[in-house]
Order: structure tokens, then sequence, then C-alpha cells
């Protein structure tokens, strides 16, 4: 091997100390880890030179030590304001990477499904994971899913049985209660939904507490053939963390998936999809949100691969940047030779509120088959002065005017959240974000 | 006589240096229902727009005294809440807004600005419900986004149906009959007839006679080149009907009344 490239030593170090313990790392996993971290050490830190990362400047992380997290102990009352009620009968909870067993709740009765920490199942019966686990996400061609793979202790598995319908979304939130000094998080999920299933799964990220940390997540998503499945990933980490997501959705035959990326915190944020439609007839459907202020900067990177015929994709992004905040859309739709009567559709809408604010979308289309469908487009755009007259016109304020347009844009994408209590959730978070959202008050 | 609503002396505006409204006087008092006519581009909507307080144009001399405040001086939000009202010649499409809130928000908005409480839901239900009465429109509009997908006869309803809710001292109808057929036209009228009372008044700017067979004036003006060149009762409508525009111009502004 070469020089290490820079930034990448600490992990290096940290993973050698890691290997020598015991525990969570059986035989079929210890080489995964092993190529990962050699994989992290060859590639180092993206750079703006990537392709990938030309508008995302990660120096900031590569640059700072961070601590591998420690336990802390919220109680229910801290975490009340991210939960979803009582429809909610499934729970886990994670505070710093780890398990919280006492927040966590699990359905029994018909609802019963299997929702356990990675960590326990890792120890007891590991051979249940290896057919999933790692398997989809790609750590060779991405040094955050690397060091993910090489450095996860915990997370969530979740495993919908085949033809089992679970009524109520099944919440799974991951906590960072940010401490004296940075700290780094590594949080794994594993969803897998067998042939037939429907069911419905919201994953949350927040800080308790503002503070600068790193969490550097990676979500596994199978559906397996046949079945519906609704995904919904909050993010609202403290504005002064730093956030990279991955979530590798993963397709058989014939199933429903849609996933929702709703990006509301964090203060340098990376929302990474990438879906493969693997079986014929495929429905994906890719919404998003961010909103953003200040000096928040959310990269949206989304990669579409239809490999097999007859798959219908659907991406629709909106995003609204306030302050001197960046924001960054790149749609990759990408149709394997073969995958002919593809559909595939992307759109991303912005709307920027002040002059300092920016946008960067592109689109990138890689099309092997012959007879497919691919259409994108994107707008940027400023609030519509024609109807900001009509409202004032009606005895509406300016402020209230302006606002309740950015809320509408925003709502377009919130109308898609299925779940009554996160879509009433989101509409309050939206509305006390936006400036003057006060004003709006006969929404509620 | 009534006290006068509406006070327009000398009003010259336009857009970037471009003059369009070039000396406008014009009183309308409290239960009358005045038309300005006029051929295309004589200055009709812009005239309209500046009262409503649009900021694209420009007002450069001239005054505007409404109930006798300086209308000119208000923001677009507070002359809505004193009591004016502008139907859109072309009402705006605002996706991701229903049209039940956009109604609420601004009677609310209007209430308190007047003092009033706000109407809850329910009594807001209700008197929204009645007024679509008026204008015979279909209640699952309210659920829909504000105009979006409308016909254009669901557009001018929608107009005049926040009139009814808003219950403007002075209403403006910029156009109200473009783009309606007979029935629509029929409909959008009565609606309007219904809100004529002694405390309103009522500007109907058209092009056409064809609304003032519905909406009968007691005074027209004749709006030419930004200036009005002639006023008149009803009867003036049917002449410029017959004898167009063409007529008319030239004529020295001030020209004796027809009639009335």
């Amino acid at each position: 091997m070469t020089a290490l490239a820079t930034g990448t030593n600490e992990y290096l170090e940290d993973f050698a100390r890691l290997e020598r313990r015991e525990g969570g790392n059986p035989a079929w996993l210890a080489p995964t880890r092993k190529a990962a971290i050699s994989r992290f050490a060859e590639m180092g830190f993206p750079t703006m030179r990537d392709e990938d990362w030309r508008f995302t400047n990660v120096a900031p992380i590569a640059g700072a030590v961070f601590r591998r997290a420690e336990p802390a102990a919220p109680g229910l009352e801290d975490i009340r304001p991210f939960l979803l009620g009582a429809t909610a009968r499934n729970r886990i909870v994670f505070v710093n990477g780890h398990f919280a067993p006492a927040l966590s709740l699990a359905a029994r009765g018909p609802d019963g499904i299997g929702l356990m920490s990675l960590r326990r199942l890792l120890g007891e019966a590991p051979d249940a994971l290896a057919a999933h686990l790692t398997r989809y996400a790609d750590y060779r061609r991405h040094a955050f899913t690397a060091l993910n793979t090489a450095f996860f202790e915990d997370g969530a598995f979740v495993r919908i049985p085949a033809g089992q319908v679970v009524e109520g979304p099944i919440h799974l939130l991951f906590f960072s209660v940010p401490g004296a000094e940075p700290t780094v998080s590594h949080p794994r999920v594993l969803i897998v939904a067998e042939p037939g299933s429907r069911a419905t799964f919201v994953e949350t990220y927040a800080g308790l507490g503002d503070g600068v940390y790193f969490t550097n997540a990676v979500t596994e998503l199978v559906a397996g053939e046949g079945s519906v499945v609704d995904h919904y990933r909050v993010q609202q980490e403290s504005e002064q963390a730093f956030h990279i997501g991955m979530t590798r959705l993963h397709q058989h035959r014939s199933s429903n998936l849609a996933s929702h990326a709703l990006n509301l915190g964090g203060g340098l944020v990376r929302s990474e999809v990438h879906a493969v439609l693997d079986g014929e007839g495929c429905d994906c459907l890719l919404n998003g949100l961010f909103v953003l202020r200040g000096d928040q900067h959310t990269d949206n990177h989304l990669r579409v691969e239809h490999a097999r015929p007859h798959g219908n994709s659907r991406e629709a992004y909106r995003g609204i940047l306030d302050g001197r905040s960046r924001g960054v859309f790149t749609g990759r739709i990408v149709v394997h030779k073969g995958a002919q009567k593809t559909d595939a559709k992307q759109t991303n809408m912005n709307l920027l509120l002040s002059d300092a604010a920016q946008i960067d979308s592109r689109p990138q289309l890689e099309i092997f088959a012959d007879d497919v469908k691919c259409t994108h487009g994107a707008t940027v755009g400023q609030v519509d002065e024609d109807a900001i007259f009509y409202l004032r016109s009606r005895g509406i304020g300016v402020e209230a005017a302006r606002s309740l347009l950015v809320y509408a844009f925003a709502a377009e994408a919130i109308r898609h959240v299925k779940i009554a209590a996160l879509r009433e959730r989101l509409r309050a978070l939206l509305l006390a974000r936006l400036p003057y959202g006060h004003l709006l008050e006969e929404l509620a | 006589m009534t006290a006068p609503i509406l006070e327009i002396r000398n009003l010259h505006a336009g857009v970037d240096g471009h003059e369009i409204l070039k000396g406008i006087d014009l009183t309308v008092r409290a239960g009358e229902v005045h038309s300005i006519m006029g051929p295309n581009g004589s200055g009709k909507s812009t005239l309209a727009q500046v009262l409503a307080g649009r900021e694209t144009y420009q007002v450069t001399a001239g005054e505007v005294r409404y109930q006798g405040k300086d209308l000119l001086a208000m923001k677009p939000e507070e002359r809505a809440c004193e009591g004016v009202f502008l139907a859109f010649q072309y009402p705006v499409e605002i996706a991701g807004v229903r049209t039940s809130y956009f109604l609420k928000t601004a009677l609310n908005a209007v209430r308190r600005y007047r003092g009033l409480e706000p109407l809850d839901a329910v009594e807001f239900l209700a008197k929204v419900k009645d007024r679509m009465k008026l204008v015979d429109m279909d209640e699952r509009l309210l659920n829909r986004a504000v105009n979006e997908g409308f016909s254009g006869g669901e557009k001018k309803r929608n107009e005049i149906l926040q009139m009814a809710v808003l219950e403007p001292k002075l209403a403006i109808l910029d156009e109200t009959d473009s783009g309606l057929d007979i029935d629509a036209l029929r409909i959008v009228a009565d609606g309007v007839n219904r809100m004529r009372g002694p405390d309103r008044a009522i500007l109907v700017v058209t092009h056409y006679q064809r609304l003032l067979n519905y909406i009968v004036p007691d005074r027209v003006h004749v709006l030419v080149d930004g200036r009005i060149v002639r006023s008149g009762g009803k009867e003036l409508a049917r002449e410029l009907e017959e004898r167009g525009y063409a007529g008319v111009e030239g004529q020295p502004a001030g020209a004796p009344a027809v009639g009335v």
C-alpha cells in the first residue's frame, strides 16, 4: 500500500483497536469489515475533484478528530417530541449509536415482527443476517459507506415475514447527545420486507442539544417480490452537526417502494439514496424535501438503477433555501441494457428565499436500453410576485403572504406523507422554520 | 347626495417612465355603480391595479381619497382591510393553498383589522357556504387549490365569492365578463347585483357593453388614452356599443353628460 490518504490515520488506528475486541464480528462479517477499512485507506475521503462530490467539501469531516460516542441516557420526555403517537406500536431507539431498550417498544400479538438491535443479533444469531447485511451498500465505491461498514457496532434490524401486513409505522430513532468533544456514530439499519409483505418505516435522525458531532449512517432496505413498502427518513440533526446518510434500496419483482427523504437539520449534510430495481415491474417513488437556512449545506445525491424491464421510477425533490445556505441535487438515472419499457421521471424544484442562497441541480442520464422513457426537469425560482399581490389584495399581510406561498411549495412534498402524525409534525416543523411561519395560524 | 367613497383627482401613473394614466378625475359615491369603458390599452386595467395598490405601477401625480383617507399611502393589504376589493381580470393560481384556507385567512385578517373576532371553522364554513349560493359555486371547489384547474367561469365566480365573503365598501371588477359564456355571465352579474347596496360603491371596468345589460350602471365613463373623455348615464354604454369608441375619441374630457 502506498502513502495513506490524509485524514484517514485516526480511523485506521481505531479499527485496529476494534478488531482486537471479541463479539459483534462473526466470521462472515470480519473479512468484509477488513476489506472495507482497506478500501477506505486506499480511497481516503472524497475531495471536490471527485465528480460525485464536486459541490460538497467534506474537508471539515476529514480534518476533524472525532471520538467514538459514549452511551448517554436521555429520558422518554426528551424524545417525546420526535415520536409518532399511539399508532407507532413498534419503536427502536438508539442514543449515540447504542441501543436504548428502555426507550424502545415492541408490539406483541399480530403486529409482532422481527425488530431488534443489530449488536444483540450479531452476538446471538449472526447467521440470520448473513444473507443481507453489508450485501447491498457498496463500500468499494464510497468512503463513508466503507467507514460505516468497518465500524458499525449497533443499529436496527427489521424483518417483515412473508405476506405479513403491519399496521402503523415502525419507527427507528437515532439520537445524538453532543458532548464536550466532537463524537462520531455509525448507525446501521437493515430492513428486510419479505415477499408479499406490507409495512411502513420511519427513520429519524436527531440531535438532542447543540454541538458538533458526526453521524455516518447506512441503511439497507430490501423490498421482496410483491411487497409494498413506505419508507421515511427524517433528518433533524443539530445545525452544527455533520450528517452523511446512505440509503440503499433494493427492489425485487413487482415490489412497490416509496422512500421519502426529509432533510431539515444538520450543518453539512449528504443525503444519498441509491435504488436498484432488480426485478421486473418495480415501482419506485423517491420524494424529497430539504429546507435550509443560515449556513446549512445539503447535498442530495440520488441514483436510480433500472436493472430489469418494465420498471417505473419517479423522483420528486423540492428545496427551499434561505440565508447563505447551499443546496445540491444530483439525480442519476441508469437504465441497464435489457431494462426495456423503463419509465423514469425526475423533477427537482427549488425556491430561493435570499440572494445569497445557492442551488446546483444536475440530472444525469445513462441509458443502455433503446425502448425507454426518461424525462427530467429542474426549476429554480423565487416566490411568485403575482401570487403575493393577489394574497395582499385580499387583506393578507405581505410577510404572511410570502410565508404562505413558501409553505404551500413545501406542502406539495409533505402531501405525499401517508402517516397523519408525521405529516402534522412536519407541517409544524416547517412553520417553525419558515420566516413569519407563526403568521399562518389559520393552518392549525 | 351620499358621501363619496372614492375621489380620484388628476391621477397620473405609469410603468418605468411610460405614462399610462394621464390625469383621471372621478368621484364614486356610496350606493352607486359606475362603469369605466374603453378600448384596449386605454388604461382601464392600470386604473384598477393602481387602486388596489399594485407596486408595478408608479403614481407620478394626483391623489386618491377613499372614504376621506389617502388611499395611495396604504399598502395593498391595508386597502383590502379598509374595504377595497379588486376582482382580478386574471385570477392567480396558487398551488398548494386550499381555497377554503385562503378565504378563511383573508376573512380573518380583514376581521381582525376591523376589530372583529376571527371566525372559527364552523362559523366560517356556514358563512362561505351561504355566499357560494350567490354565485352558484360547487362546494367541492373549497377543497381545491386556489384557482388551480378552475375553468374560466369558475375563476370569475371565485372572485365574486371572495367579494361576497369580504364585503367590501368599494368593489372594482376588472373585465369580469371576459371569458364567460352567457349563462356564467348571468350568474356572475346576479351575484354582483345582490351585492349592490346603499353603503357600497362598485366600479365595473369593461371593454364590452354586454356585462352592463346585466349590471346596470348609474354612470358610465369612457377612458381613452389614459383620460376620461366622456361621462354619462347608462345610455352611453349602448351608444358606444352601436358607434364604437372611434366616435368618442378626441372629445374633450368633461363633455356634457348624456341623460340622467
